[in-house]
């Protein structure tokens, strides 16, 4: 045993002898070192040529840019609030419905499903995932928006309409077929890397649970706990996914800076303010308004995803060391 | 001398394939009984049909099994496992729940809530696990930063809190080191006085030091099964001879 540990320490320094005099590994180090480093760069130079170009609107509306709720290009007054609330509020309401569907297809697929099942529905939700977002707009646009118009929004109003979120007219369009279709988009995500969360904790950990007369569902249980920050970690990057979805929402939300409690009422989401109104914006103002739109979300999806990382690394680590 | 598990004409399967043939064996009341054998063997399979674990991973047996004259099969699983505790080789604590909860986890999966009846038996198992002087200052501290000697103890103490019959323990020192490995034997000493034990081992010292029989499977077959010093000093078959000498296994 000693004599293997002491044979493997004198092969790794023997290597790192050679690989240091190796011309051909210096240049293919200092080569892949450098295409990292300019991912880095790309990311801040991004992030500084939208300051400069809002930098406009920034002197202009200076933090009221955030907290007022016109959005008038015709006055050229820009607030960003009913747009931000739009964002907010969409990817929000869609993570409330797809968490619990998605842990449950996690659960289903990692802890109960034989096999043969698996692999093909695990394969399934992850296409999901890769269809274009326009195809699920589009979808949205002849089947969702119709179905809600005519059957959904109308029984809401009827049977719920003392609710405020359920009030007004039943146009189809608006936040409810937002919320929904931002719901599928975001599913496949968190059910797949939860899935993959669930499946990298230790089948001992069950055993442990079983063994202790835990029943199936008990000692599911005890692993969703252990998996928790991974979960959480999953639900983060499918609201990363949601908010900075464009051209699905941009179908269906009805596209109206507006702050509204009913769900039926259209409203307007970043992403999809600076794709509709970017070619027709005319003045300086109006193009640097949409810029440090563009300014926030990175942001807030820069932040967003960071903190998914980190807690999915933190979580694969623990399971690493221990 | 009082049989606590009876198994007559086991068979064992995973999937098709037949993992144990026609095992009959006597396991005696409050006594250790190792079992022993090359790699491969079906020793793990062996106990894991014990406590019914191995349908857990799509396992399933043809014969009897009986615990206190009553047929494992009919019983339900999550009950029986209630009775006949389990420890495995690699030590596995719960990592997101504290060393007081870690060995109140089965209590709790019971049912019982109650803090002041679960603290006297979480101090009272981490006692018999010998691991309460070590651990009494930090029952907070996450069950995953103790060194595994004292996880594998812990693991028992958790077995233990749920006051089982008969403990499973599936090379429980293997994973350990010498020092960590001998805890653990003196603490199966100490065990077999009010538990029966069935100890999986490849250490043939470990087997020789802590049970009072030994069963010697091989591919499958139990080959001999006796008093454990009749099994070293002069075992009737010549495999389980050539096995405990060392000369193949």
């Amino acid at each position: 045993m000693n004599n293997e540990l002491s044979d493997s320490i004198k092969d790794k320094l023997t290597r790192k002898l050679i690989s240091s005099h190796n011309m051909g590994d210096f240049i293919f180090e200092k080569l892949t070192l450098l295409f990292t480093v300019s991912v880095f760069l790309l990311v801040i130079l991004m992030g500084y040529e939208m300051y400069q170009g809002s930098r406009l609107s920034i002197a202009k509306f200076g933090w009221g840019f955030l907290s007022s709720s016109t959005w008038d290009p015709v006055q050229e007054i820009y607030g960003a609030l009913p747009i931000i609330y739009g964002t907010v509020v969409s990817s929000a309401l869609a993570l409330i419905i797809a968490l619990p569907l998605s842990i449950g297809i996690a659960i289903f697929l990692a802890e109960i499903a034989p096999d043969w099942l698996e692999k093909p529905v695990s394969f399934l939700v992850e296409l999901l995932a890769g269809i274009p977002s326009v195809i699920y707009g589009l979808w949205g646009i002849f089947v969702l928006v119709p179905w809600l118009r005519q059957s959904v929004e109308p029984y809401l109003s009827e049977k719920f309409g003392y609710l405020p979120i359920f009030t007004g007219a039943p146009y189809g369009f608006g936040m409810l077929a937002a919320v929904l279709i931002l719901a599928i988009m975001t599913l496949p995500i968190i059910s797949s890397i939860s899935r993959d969360v669930l499946k990298s904790i230790p089948y001992s950990q069950r055993e442990a649970a079983l063994a202790l007369g835990a029943t199936r569902w008990q000692s599911t249980l005890i692993v969703l706990k252990d998996a928790k920050s991974g979960i959480l970690g999953a639900t983060m990057l499918g609201l990363g996914r949601a908010i900075g979805e464009t051209m699905a929402v941009t179908m269906v939300i009805g596209n109206r800076a507006l702050i509204s409690p009913s769900l039926f009422d259209p409203s307007y989401t970043m992403a999809s303010v600076i794709a509709n109104e970017f070619t027709e914006a005319t003045s300086q103002l109006y193009l640097s308004a949409l810029t440090e739109l563009a300014l926030v979300l990175f942001v807030i999806t820069i932040v967003i995803n960071a903190l998914a990382r980190l807690l999915v690394w933190s979580m694969s680590r623990k399971w690493k060391t221990s | 001398m009082d049989i606590k598990l009876s198994i007559k004409n086991l068979d064992a399967y995973y999937g098709k394939t037949k993992v144990l043939h026609n095992i009959s064996l006597d396991i005696p009341k409050n006594k250790a009984v190792a079992i022993i054998g090359p790699s491969g063997c079906g020793k793990s399979t062996f106990i894991r049909c014990l406590n019914r674990m191995h349908e857990v991973v799509g396992g399933s047996i043809t014969g009897s099994i009986m615990m206190d004259n009553e047929e494992l099969s009919k019983k339900d699983p999550v009950l029986l496992r209630k009775r006949v505790g389990m420890v495995f080789q690699k030590p596995n604590p719960f990592p997101t729940m504290s060393i007081f909860n870690n060995v109140a986890a089965g209590l709790r999966l019971n049912g019982i809530r109650n803090k002041k009846i679960i603290a006297p038996i979480v101090e009272k198992c981490l006692k018999q696990a010998a691991l309460w002087d070590e651990v009494k200052d930090n029952l907070d501290d996450s069950g995953a930063n103790l060194s595994g000697g004292q996880q594998q103890r812990l693991c028992i103490a958790r077995t233990l809190a749920v006051d089982p019959e008969v403990i499973l323990m599936d090379e429980p020192a293997s994973a350990l080191d010498p020092i960590s490995t001998t805890k653990i034997e003196d603490l199966i000493f100490e065990l077999k006085k009010d538990y029966t034990i069935v100890i999986v081992t490849h250490n043939m010292q470990q087997a020789a030091r802590v049970s009072d029989y030994t069963a010697f499977f091989y591919i499958g077959e139990l080959v001999e099964f006796d008093v454990t010093s009749k099994i070293f000093m002069s075992p009737a078959k010549k495999q389980t001879e050539d096995y405990v000498r060392g000369r193949f296994g």
